[in-house]
């Protein structure tokens, strides 16, 4: 049985980086460009997308701290169909967005995927009024029947508060 | 009470609220939310002389810890001493005015200001030596070197300041919205803790609509329209809003309205997107409730969920999580909102998670509701840049209801009830 185990659960062999880094930017383009359908389809059926709440160490429970965002699929895929719908006020007009996505970096394999953490700036403007949210993702990536899919997604705020930006009402 | 109360604004002529009980309307002037004297008047009135939130016991569980915080403008430390007893104190040198203590939170026996140096013992004591002869020989027999002491009193495990030496104590402050803190405190056998955190974020609006929009039941469906759509999808039938609600004039400017909502609640009511063995657990709960505190009291408890609004900026949302906010204006544009999880002592990892995910899935910077409501108190407030040609806003829903008929949650009693004191305490002297 643990033989068995050791077969299943090998570590995910990681590929260059320039495939997490193109992966990102096109990650980013359909964000920036509102493609939110194509966006969900990035993560598998088990994955999560989080946003501890700002300053959050990496190691953030979402079980014991109060997050900003702690999504399973099923609550990702609402998140994409709000966003989408005309009566989620806050972003409707839409705003206008701009990610940019830097420091990408291999950190380590497991079972679980292959760990690549990258740093981010996404400007959002709405209202007349530009907001700047700054800081990193960790990600869990895996290879499924040839592409990359996103395992768990994870954004932590390089602030001590969201009183600058008041909100996140986009995916950053 | 006259039939008609209008207060004249100090700054000009024209009226700030207008209470016409004869003939159902309520209207608050819009200037009320942009003028800058009347923020000033807001700071000396209100924030300087109401009973404020400061912190939950629960924040500070040993001697010894402490934490800082941002109250009604002023700088404050909140501690236990080594004794274990509560203090609140200006964090600020009675030297010369640096913070004495910088971090959030932690613990220590004493508090050192970091420009020259001047020490205090966690009883707010001055602890420093000096050479013979640098001060007179009965320095500080005046107290003038210890920091400065604030009024402190707590209900339950809720802690307030009050910056008025004069103010009535928190207890007859407070009125009938013990009440709601002992249904809070009642939610588990070992009562309630702050959970992991705060959400601080701001709204580019007058901290007076957020009081307004907490307690508002009025605006749900519309405002939050995908929520509700998610939460159909979620606990696999119709989202409907309650039917049956209750409006509660607490007093002094306290309000909650009362109803049975269709979402899930930790303590005690199951829906089915938890599982069947969540719906074992969940009937424990609510078994040990109602045998602590009887059928009526668990029925409010745990099927039951409020709103509820403690003048001037106090807001507990007892709902699918329960949540403490208290926000402060910044400007008459802008507020700084700080919010805080409370759970049940003790309860399992799977509930707490429970909790925390029904906290942010609809409150919160990053939820499905918050953000819209934000959205509606911004646009709103660039709305009130008209206001001279648009002056007023309208209170007066369910304002003329027959003579004890009782109030409904999505009329607007409950801010007539807070517009009531603020229009007391700004104009009533």
């Amino acid at each position: 049985m643990a033989e068995q185990n050791k077969a299943t659960n090998a570590a995910e062999q990681p590929l260059a980086r320039s495939a997490y880094e193109d992966f990102f930017f096109e990650e980013t383009a359909m964000l920036d460009e509102w493609r939110l359908d194509d966006w969900l389809a990035l993560f598998t059926e088990e994955s999560v997308y989080e946003v501890p709440r700002a300053g959050a160490p990496d190691n953030a429970d979402s079980a014991e701290d109060l997050f900003y965002i702690s999504d399973n699929y099923f609550r990702l895929g609402h998140r994409v169909k709000r966003m989408l719908d005309k009566a989620a006020h806050a972003e409707w007009p839409r705003s206008v967005q701009s990610h940019l996505i830097s420091n990408v970096r291999i950190t380590g394999s497991d079972e679980q995927g292959v760990h690549v953490t990258c740093r981010f700036i996404t400007k959002r403007a709405k209202n007349d009024v530009t907001d700047t949210y700054a800081g990193h993702h960790n990600y869990i990536l895996k290879t499924i029947d040839g592409k990359l899919k996103i395992m768990s997604k994870r954004t932590f705020l390089a602030s001590d508060s969201l009183r600058d930006q008041g909100k996140v009402t986009i995916i950053l | 009470m006259p039939d008609t109360m209008v207060t004249q604004n100090k700054t000009g002529d024209s009226p700030m609220v207008v209470d016409d009980r004869q003939n159902g309307l309520f209207k608050v002037h819009r200037k009320t939310f942009l003028d800058d004297e009347i923020l000033h008047m807001e700071r000396e009135k209100i924030f300087n002389r109401c009973w404020l939130f400061l912190g939950h016991a629960s924040e500070l569980p040993n001697p010894n810890d402490f934490l800082t915080r941002n109250v009604g403008g002023k700088e404050l430390i909140f501690n236990r001493d080594r004794k274990g007893e509560f203090h609140a104190f200006l964090n600020t040198c009675p030297h010369r005015g640096a913070m004495v203590e910088r971090q959030e939170s932690g613990n220590s026996i004493a508090f050192k200001c970091f420009y020259h140096g001047w020490a205090f013992n966690n009883n707010g004591n001055y602890a420093t030596r000096h050479q013979k002869g640098t001060y007179p020989e009965n320095f500080n027999h005046d107290g003038c070197a210890n920091l400065v002491s604030v009024k402190l009193e707590q209900y339950r495990d809720f802690f307030f300041v009050n910056y008025d030496d004069g103010a009535n104590s928190l207890d007859s402050y407070l009125g009938d919205s013990k009440m709601i803190l002992d249904l809070i405190d009642q939610h588990g056998p070992n009562g309630m803790e702050v959970v992991g955190g705060a959400q601080k974020y701001s709204i580019r609006s007058n901290w007076k609509l957020l009081m307004e929009n907490s307690y508002d039941g009025y605006h749900a469906l519309d405002t939050h329209e995908t929520y509700f759509k998610y939460l159909t999808d979620a606990i696999g039938g119709p989202a409907e809003m309650p039917k049956i609600t209750n409006v509660m004039d607490l007093g002094n400017g306290h309000a909650s309205i009362e109803g049975d909502a269709p979402w899930g609640r930790p303590v005690a009511k199951w829906i089915p997107a938890w599982g069947d063995k969540a719906k074992t657990e969940v009937e424990e709960i609510k078994r040990e409730v109602v045998s602590r505190v009887g059928a009526e009291q668990a029925n409010r408890i745990c099927q039951l969920g409020r709103n509820t609004g403690i003048f001037p900026n106090l807001v507990i949302n007892d709902i699918m999580a329960i949540t403490i906010r208290t926000f402060y204006p910044v400007e008459a544009g802008e507020m700084n909102v700080t919010a805080w999880a409370l759970g049940v002592k003790g309860e399992t990892r799977e509930f707490r998670k429970r909790r925390l995910d029904n906290f942010l899935e609809f409150l919160g910077p990053g939820g499905f509701a918050t953000p819209d409501d934000v959205e509606a108190l911004e646009s709103a407030y660039r709305g009130y840049a008209a206001y001279k040609l648009a002056p007023w806003n309208d209170i007066s829903r369910g304002m003329s209801r027959a003579e004890g008929e009782p109030f409904k949650a999505d009329d607007e009693e409950q801010m007539r009830c807070f517009w009531r004191e603020w229009n007391r305490r700004m104009g009533g002297e």
